[in-house]
């Protein structure tokens, strides 16, 4: 993992350049976190790839999670790599749960289509300028964001076109599907 | 001598492939790009199906009758898996070409959440199933991080040994199928009967064939048995001239030239656009290697390459996994003889949870020295087993990335803990998720026969890709 030294120039060019878009830089085990308002997020994220000091050209991944006890709840990570630098830096942007829209990075970084959606799939986070935005892991007609916290595992009902299927703890077979 | 059978000597000695050589054919014409008003724009095509009337009804809406709409896939030998390919054709030529996956999911990330961290290792390891080993080490290396402890030397050169070997036995496998898919049928039986003895050795060391288990956070479950390393290197001086007979096979042979040159190329640019790694990165040139970017287990102590090629196609990548098998031999030979002493796990008991086991009658189980010391001897032993084992221990709150390189490229961890005994968030950048995107872009504007050579280059696993 990148030294926190080799982050420097990027982070002191990041402050400069946008100032009130960086709500927040942290560090841990080495890991550099600069936290963004969604707003900025393309401009930033187009300058962190360009940039000389930067060119982050290669994002590694992009991962939704669900912190229960914020206001804005949802968090997108991006892990950004620099093939240049060897460095690595982690981009941050929460949204809540009644607004979860956030600028879509497909453009800037086309990997990242499929993580976005993704996240969609498992978080409800909706982006913005996404060419596609659809589940790509659940069915397509699943209802819910399975992976947010306050969604349980297991004992849900499952709904597919034209059947349903009760809970596996909850079900016989009597000539069809009934729930006990 | 005859004349006739000389000629026939001679001519044998021409074909005959030097160890690593690339036999270049002329290029082949390009296929003719597609103009952008002939590709469809991108139509949203679900995944449970059903969809089928619905796409034939816009084409017929559309007075289109000159292209054809085929499904490769969800149930097709050559997908690799579960893989769904809404293709459409005109003639044989590819328009366009849309991947589905998500045929395979199990919801894993959200289980790993309601378990105590040790037992991630055990969801985490079913995920991409022909390299369980490279996951089990990314999850570990990702809670060693957040408890900031390092698993003992002995461990980090037996995590290394069982990798790369799984390395081999995962790149065997895709030169199999790749050979079943392309119609040489003996490369598949060839690399199958060579992945069963890397499955022996690792089922002699972890226990299992797959989905092993065996590297824990803080060490590995368990050490080498006694006469692994004699099979091991017996195993490898046999494997050398195994790869020579593959390529004996493969790398000139015409069929196989004419079903991999310039098929599924892609622009070094264009992957890293589109996140590619792993060996189709390295196929196009970019010597980006996780093992020497950023070492994790100790890797900078050994000598090895980071094989590259230029062609970014089908046969470039078969160059490069075959080259990397060999340079994972070569690693290998190096941890056998370089082997450090000492313990497997970290000597840290509010951490550290090592296998006690012995083989009794009844096969292997709980060493008796053990359940004899926490049930009559020592309460607190008892107490401290009981809690390991129900509750396992804390991870201090914090989130890190770890990657590993794959077989398949960059696998990538971000975990993230809250403080307690269980994950709070696991995700996994699984290499295979991310390659599979380049797959329309590689096929399209070509054949459709060169469909399956293109999509067996990315070397997809479903059990990755969905999880």
């Amino acid at each position: 993992m990148s030294s926190a030294e080799a982050i420097q120039p990027v982070l002191t060019g990041l402050r400069e350049r946008f100032p009130e878009a960086v709500k927040e830089v942290s560090g841990h085990r080495g890991e550099v976190t600069v936290e963004l308002r969604r707003e900025r997020l393309p401009e930033v994220a187009t300058w962190l790839r360009d940039h000389p000091a930067a060119r982050f050209r290669h994002l590694s991944d992009l991962s939704g999670s669900d912190y229960l006890d914020r206001e804005d709840r949802l968090c997108v990570d991006y892990h950004l790599y620099s093939f240049d630098h060897n460095v690595r830096l982690r981009l941050k942007v929460r949204v809540s749960v009644e607004d979860p829209h956030l600028p879509s990075v497909t453009s800037i970084w086309p990997t990242a289509d499929w993580h976005e959606r993704e996240v969609y799939d498992f978080f409800g986070v909706r982006f913005d300028g996404h060419p596609n935005l659809i589940r790509i892991l659940m069915p397509e007609d699943w209802r819910g964001y399975p992976q947010r916290k306050d969604y349980p595992l297991g004992g849900v009902d499952v709904d597919y076109i034209g059947a349903h299927i009760p809970p596996p703890d909850t079900r016989r077979y009597k000539g069809g599907w009934t729930s006990t | 001598m005859t004349q006739q059978s000389e000629q026939r000597v001679n001519q044998a000695e021409d074909l005959a492939v030097k160890p690593g050589e690339a036999f270049d054919l002329p290029p082949r014409e390009a296929a003719r790009p597609v103009e952008e008003t002939e590709r469809r724009a991108q139509q949203i095509i679900a995944m449970g199906g059903g969809d089928w009337a619905e796409v034939t009804a816009r084409r017929h809406a559309e007075g289109d009758d000159e292209t054809m709409v085929i499904n490769m896939g969800p149930q097709h030998p050559s997908t690799h898996g579960v893989l769904r390919l809404v293709l459409e054709l005109r003639g044989e030529e590819v328009i366009s070409a849309q991947p589905v996956v998500g045929y395979l999911h199990t919801g894993i990330e959200k289980s790993a959440e309601f378990r105590p961290w040790v037992q991630g290792v055990t969801f985490v390891t079913r995920m991409d199933y022909l390299s369980p080993l490279f996951n089990e080490t990314a999850y570990c290396l990702a809670v060693e991080k957040l408890l900031d402890v390092g698993a003992p030397p002995r461990a980090q050169a037996l995590r290394v040994l069982l990798m790369e070997l799984n390395r081999v036995a995962s790149h065997l496998v895709w030169l199999a199928t790749t050979g079943l898919e392309l119609g040489a049928l003996s490369v598949m039986l060839y690399g199958f009967r060579e992945r069963e003895e890397i499955l022996d050795i690792l089922e002699a060391v972890t226990g299992l064939r797959m989905n092993h288990a065996w590297v824990r956070p803080a060490g590995v479950s368990q050490d080498l048995p006694d006469g692994i390393e004699d099979k091991i290197r017996a195993f490898m001086s046999d494997m050398r001239g195994k790869i020579d007979e593959y390529e004996t096979l493969l790398t000139r042979n015409p069929i196989w030239l004419e079903r991999t040159k310039g098929v599924g190329y892609l622009t070094p640019e264009r992957l890293v656009e589109l996140g590619v790694t792993g060996p189709m990165l390295r196929a196009s040139g970019l010597d980006f290697d996780l093992r020497k970017a950023e070492p994790y287990c100790g890797y900078e102590q050994y000598d090895f390459e980071v094989p590259t090629a230029t062609g970014s196609d089908a046969y470039a990548r078969y160059q490069v996994r075959i080259a990397e098998m060999r340079e994972s031999l070569k690693i290998v030979e190096q941890v056998l003889d370089s082997l450090p002493g000492g313990p497997v796990m970290l000597d840290d008991p509010k951490i550290g949870w090592p296998a006690r086991l012995a083989l009794g009658p009844d096969g292997l189980g709980n060493s008796p020295e053990h359940v004899r010391h926490i049930m009559g001897e020592s309460m607190e032993a008892l107490i401290h087993h009981f809690k390991m084992v129900t509750g396992g221990f804390k991870v201090p709150a914090g989130e890190v990335y770890v990657s590993v390189e794959s077989p398949r490229g960059e696998l990538g961890y971000h975990v993230v803990s809250d403080g307690g005994n269980l994950p709070y968030r696991v995700h996994v950048r699984d290499p295979s998720f991310v390659n599979l995107q380049a797959v329309p872009d590689m096929v399209t504007g070509g054949l459709i026969a060169d469909v399956i050579a293109a999509l067996s280059s990315v070397d997809p696993v479903l059990g990755g890709v969905d999880r």
